[in-house]
C-alpha cells in the first residue's frame, strides 16, 4: 500500500511533454527572477548609435529602435508579463473560489445574485471587460492586474460553484454530517479540497490566456508604461518596424507563443497526474 | 431504565407527502433492533429523524417524538444535536463506495471523529484508529490507514465507515443497509463483525435492512415497516417462528432455505405503494392474499400478537399462532 509521496506537479515533470514544457517555464521564470544577473545591459538606457542592430555577438537578439538590447528587455519583460498575469490569476482564483463556494453553500438570493452577476460578465469577451476596466482604473500594471483578475473571475466562480453543488449531495458529506461535523469542517475539510484540483488546473490554463491578455493590453499601450518593458509593449513598438527590423516584434511574439503553449502542455500533464484514479494505476 | 432510542408515534412529512405515520420503536443498550421493509417503506427516513437531520432533506416531524436517552431531540438546539451525532450516535451509511472522502486518506477520516468528539491528540487518535481497524479485522491496519479510499475494496471501505461510526465511542449505532452494496460473501462477515462489536461494547444498534436473513442472523428484535406504518414488531424468535402479519410472513418467505426446489423462492406480488397514493385502510391490502373488504375500510390498530409480550402486529386477520 505505497502512499503517493511526490506532489502532482513533480510527477507531471516526469512525463516527456511535461518535462519539456516545465523546463521552458522554469527557464523563463528563472530568467525573470535573476534578470539583473543575466545581462550586462540595462533595459532603459538608450543608445541611438546602436539602434536597429540585428542579432550579433554583443546583442544576441539584436537591438530595438532606441538601441536597447532586445534580450535584456525580453527578460525584464518576462518579469512584468509573468508577475502581472500570475498575480491577477491568483487574485481571481481566491476571490472566485470564495464567491463560488459561498454561493453554492448559502444558496437562496445570494446564489442568484452571484450567478446573475457572473453570467453577465461571462457573456462579454474577456478582452472587452479588461478594456473597460483599464479605461476606468487607468493604464499601468495595477490596472492591468485588476482588469485581468476580474475578466477571469466568472470562470473560477462558476467552476467552484458547480463543483461544490455536486459535492454537497455526495454520501461522504452526508456521512460527515451524520458524525457531527460542523458546517465549517464540511466546507473547508471536505468540499473545498475536493473542488480544488479542477480549479487549480483551470487556473494554470487561464494563466496562459492571461499572458496573452496582458500582451494584448500592452500592445494597445494600456499595460506597463514605458520604459518598463512588457512583451505586448515590445511587440507594439516593433509593429511599425516589421520590415525594417523584424526581430523587434518576432522575438517577443515567439516568447509569448512558446510560453503559452508550454503552460497549456504542462497543464495537460498536470491534469493527467491529478486524476486520482490514474495516480496509482499499475502500482500495488 | 429509559430506552437509548425511543421513537414514539412518529409522523414525518416532506412537503405534502406524509411518509411516516405513527411509527414507534425503541432500542435498548446492548440490543440489536432490525428495522425491515421494502424500498420506500420509510426505513431510512426513520433513521434520518432519529439523528435529527430531517431539515436537511426538507422533512418535518408532524407528530410524535424521538427521544435519545430520555431527551426529546426536538427540544435540543442544533448545536446539542450536532454534539450527539458521532459522539453518542454513530452512523453507518448505505453505500461505502461513496461514503468516504476521495481526497483524504482513510485513517485521517477516522482520526478526525475521535479528535473532534473525544478531543484526542493527533497521535492518540491515530493509535485509536489503528486499534479500531484491527478490531474490525483489517489486516495491517497501520498501513491501510495510509491508503486512499479508491485503493480499498468495498468490504474494506465499509469497515472504515464502521470504524468512523465507532470512533466517537457512541452508545447507539444506526446502520442504514450497511451491506446492501457489498458482495454476498462479504455481507455476512461485515454483519457479524458489526453485531459482535456492538454486543461486546454494550451499545445499541438500529440495523436497517430489507433482508430478513440478516435480521435472523444478528437481531434481538425486529420492527417491520410497510408504507410508512409499523406492520409488526417483537422479538426475533417468535416472529420468525410464527409471523402474525401476512407482510412479515411474505418477507420471511423471501429468504432462501436449504433444500428448496428450484424456482420455489417466493417474492411478494405487486409493489410498495407510492406515498402520493397510499391505499385506504390497511396499506398492504391490495397485495395481501388474506384481504377482505373491511381491510380496505378500516386502519388496523397495532394489537398484541400471540402470547403476552411477544410483540404487536397491525392486522385485522392475524395469522394463527402456528404460522
Amino acid at each position: 500500500m505505497s502512499a503517493v509521496a511526490r506532489p502532482a506537479p513533480v510527477r507531471a515533470l516526469g512525463r516527456p511533454v511535461g518535462a519539456l514544457a516545465g523546463g521552458w517555464l522554469a527557464l523563463v521564470i528563472l530568467a525573470a527572477v535573476c534578470a539583473p544577473l543575466l545581462t550586462p545591459y540595462a533595459y532603459d538606457v538608450q543608445s541611438l548609435r546602436e539602434a536597429y542592430q540585428p542579432a550579433s555577438r554583443t546583442h544576441w537578439l539584436g537591438t530595438d529602435e532606441f538601441g536597447r538590447d532586445l534580450l535584456t528587455r525580453l527578460i525584464y519583460g518576462a518579469r512584468t508579463s509573468l508577475s502581472v498575469s500570475g498575480i491577477a490569476i491568483f487574485l481571481s482564483v481566491v476571490s472566485g473560489m470564495t464567491l463560488g463556494a459561498a454561493a453554492a453553500w448559502f444558496g437562496g438570493w445570494f446564489d442568484r445574485v452571484v450567478t446573475v452577476a457572473v453570467d453577465l460578465t461571462w457573456s462579454f469577451p474577456e478582452i472587452l471587460i479588461a478594456l473597460i476596466l483599464v479605461a476606468i482604473i487607468g493604464p499601468g500594471t495595477t490596472g492591468t492586474m485588476v482588469a485581468i483578475s476580474v475578466a477571469y473571475l466568472a470562470q473560477f466562480t462558476r467552476l467552484t460553484r458547480a463543483q461544490i453543488l455536486t459535492l454537497k449531495g455526495e454520501t461522504f458529506i452526508e456521512a460527515a454530517r451524520s458524525l457531527g461535523a460542523s458546517d465549517g469542517h464540511i466546507l473547508f475539510r471536505h468540499l473545498l479540497p475536493n473542488a480544488l484540483a479542477p480549479v487549480l488546473v483551470s487556473a494554470m490554463l487561464a494563466t496562459g490566456d492571461a499572458i496573452i491578455l496582458e500582451a494584448t493590453l500592452g500592445f494597445f499601450g494600456l499595460g506597463a508604461q514605458p520604459p518598463v518593458p512588457s512583451w505586448g509593449g515590445m511587440m507594439s513598438a516593433g509593429s511599425a518596424l516589421v520590415f525594417k527590423a523584424p526581430w523587434i516584434i518576432v522575438f517577443p511574439g515567439l516568447t509569448v507563443a512558446v510560453t503559452v503553449v508550454a503552460i497549456n502542455l504542462f497543464g495537460d500533464a498536470l491534469i493527467a497526474e491529478l486524476d486520482i484514479r490514474n495516480r496509482l494505476q499499475g502500482r500495488p | 431504565m429509559t430506552a437509548l432510542l425511543q421513537v414514539t408515534d412518529l409522523s414525518v412529512a416532506i412537503g405534502a407527502l406524509r411518509l411516516l405515520d405513527g411509527v414507534s420503536l425503541s432500542v435498548e443498550r446492548g440490543q440489536i433492533l432490525g428495522l425491515v421493509g421494502e424500498s420506500g417503506s420509510g426505513k431510512s427516513l426513520t433513521a434520518t429523524a432519529a439523528m435529527g437531520l430531517l431539515p436537511l432533506i426538507g422533512g418535518r416531524v408532524t407528530g410524535g417524538a424521538v427521544y435519545f436517552d430520555g431527551r426529546d431531540l426536538a427540544r435540543m438546539s442544533e448545536a446539542e444535536r450536532r454534539g450527539l451525532r458521532g459522539r453518542r450516535i454513530g452512523f453507518v451509511t448505505q453505500n461505502p463506495m461513496t461514503a468516504l472522502d476521495p481526497v483524504q486518506r482513510v485513517g485521517e477520516q477516522i482520526d478526525v471523529v475521535s479528535r473532534l468528539h473525544l478531543g484526542l491528540s493527533k497521535a492518540a487518535a491515530r493509535a485509536r484508529t489503528v486499534d479500531l481497524m484491527t478490531q474490525l479485522r483489517i489486516p495491517e491496519a497501520a498501513a491501510v490507514a495510509e491508503a486512499w479510499p479508491h485503493q480499498l475494496s468495498g468490504g474494506m471501505k465499509q469497515r472504515i465507515v464502521i470504524a468512523m461510526a465507532l470512533a466517537g465511542e457512541p452508545d447507539l449505532i444506526i446502520a442504514d443497509e450497511p451491506t446492501t452494496a457489498l458482495d454476498v460473501t462479504v455481507q455476512a462477515q461485515i454483519i457479524q463483525i458489526l453485531g459482535g462489536l456492538v454486543r461486546e461494547r454494550g451499545m445499541g444498534l438500529l440495523l436497517i435492512t430489507h433482508d430478513m436473513g440478516v435480521v435472523a442472523q444478528v437481531c434481538d428484535r425486529v420492527a417491520v415497516l410497510y408504507a410508512g406504518r409499523l406492520a409488526e414488531d417483537g422479538a426475533v424468535g417468535p416472529i420468525f417462528a410464527a409471523p402474525a402479519h401476512p407482510y412479515t410472513a411474505a418477507l420471511i418467505g423471501c429468504i432462501p432455505q436449504d433444500g428448496m426446489a428450484p424456482g420455489s423462492l417466493r417474492g411478494i406480488p405487486g409493489v410498495v405503494p407510492s406515498a402520493r397514493a397510499f391505499p385506504s385502510g390497511c396499506r398492504f391490502h391490495p397485495r395481501c392474499a388474506r384481504a377482505t373488504p373491511d381491510c380496505a375500510a378500516q386502519v388496523p390498530p397495532l394489537a398484541p400478537r400471540g402470547a403476552a409480550g411477544a410483540g404487536r402486529a397491525a392486522c385485522l386477520h392475524m395469522l394463527p399462532e402456528a404460522g
